[in-house]
């Protein structure tokens, strides 16, 4: 008899003890690393701006998954990108990011008025329209 | 936002004007989201993926704007939900062989007050209706633009969302 092979995702132990077999479903529970949290503390805009303010000298102390975060955001890119690029779900991109954001390792720039949902004003609705006629 | 039914060229679109290739996020439904989607036929800890292909286009400096392909799947509405809080509005892509398929997106956005234009996609270049056609079928009102496309071409693609924005435009100022 060997024991089964010894997990070795990114993930650290913490799906471990929560896994259970349920057929097809993925190895590892997307909402694992959010130690199970499917709400962030406050809500993001999927279009949200994220940029790493952290200095890259306390990354190193980071969970793995916050420290690919800061990574990616030295540029700065939206939630959806950090989701896609990162090859996590959205919501779970959206707790990680918010998480990041308390910490105050990531600057958060919503869209709109500063609040989620707000619907675009009128001088952003110009800027739009005159950056696309320029493309 | 870019809607319209299955194949409708939804990703095309996106990809033809975005400066990076389309990229896909996920959102996954566990049993946590019961209360936003009806599961009850499914049972327990069910797990459900709803992809969405997404652009960007860098407009100035401090101005990024995404595009958003909304989940092929009509029933996952809590998505566009989500996709339609802060959007300036919707092109919807029909396929005019296919008119029904574009249906729900039209209601959708009638109902949610998000401005949105139809654009007609021709596929090969053919397209076999004209706009007032299409608009009496799906009985839209005058308002509402309804314009014909390409959504392989960035120039038809990049039209399309300028159209779009000066109806949202306009919406903005009545």
């Amino acid at each position: 008899m060997t024991p089964p092979p010894a997990s070795h995702d990114s993930y650290g132990a913490l799906h471990d003890a929560h896994y259970d077999s349920e057929g097809d479903q993925p190895l590892v529970r997307p909402y694992a690393m959010t130690g199970g949290r499917t709400r962030p503390r406050y809500q993001l805009a999927i279009e949200a701006l994220v940029s790493t303010t952290a200095d890259p000298a306390h990354l190193a102390t980071l969970l793995p998954e916050h420290q690919r975060i800061c990574h990616l955001c030295r540029e700065v890119k939206s939630v959806a990108e950090v989701s896609a690029l990162l090859q996590m779900p959205l919501g779970v991109a959206r707790i990680l990011v918010a998480d990041l954001a308390e910490a105050g390792m990531v600057a958060i720039h919503q869209p709109g008025n500063g609040e989620a949902g707000g619907t675009p004003d009128v001088t952003l609705l110009e800027r739009v329209l005159s950056g696309l006629r320029k493309l | 936002m870019v809607a319209g039914g299955f194949g409708v060229g939804k990703t095309t679109f996106v990809g033809a004007v975005s400066e990076i290739n389309p990229l896909r996020t996920e959102a996954v439904m566990t049993s946590a989201s019961a209360g936003i989607d009806d599961l009850t036929h499914t049972g327990d800890k069910t797990t459900t993926t709803v992809a969405m292909d997404f652009g960007r286009i860098t407009l100035d400096q401090d101005l990024i704007l995404y595009l958003f392909g909304t989940p092929g799947q009509d029933r996952f509405w809590f998505m566009w939900d989500d996709l339609v809080r802060g959007a300036i509005g919707a092109v919807v892509l029909v396929d005019t062989r296919r008119l029904a398929d574009c249906f729900p997106a039209v209601d959708y956005f009638e109902n949610s007050g998000l401005p949105f234009v139809i654009a007609l996609n021709g596929f090969d270049g053919h397209q076999p209706y004209t706009p007032d056609e299409v608009r009496e079928a799906l009985q839209i009102g005058p308002d509402t633009p309804i314009i014909t496309t390409d959504a392989r071409h960035r120039g038809d693609a990049k039209s399309a969302l300028i159209t779009l924005v000066e109806h949202a435009l306009m919406a903005r100022l009545k």
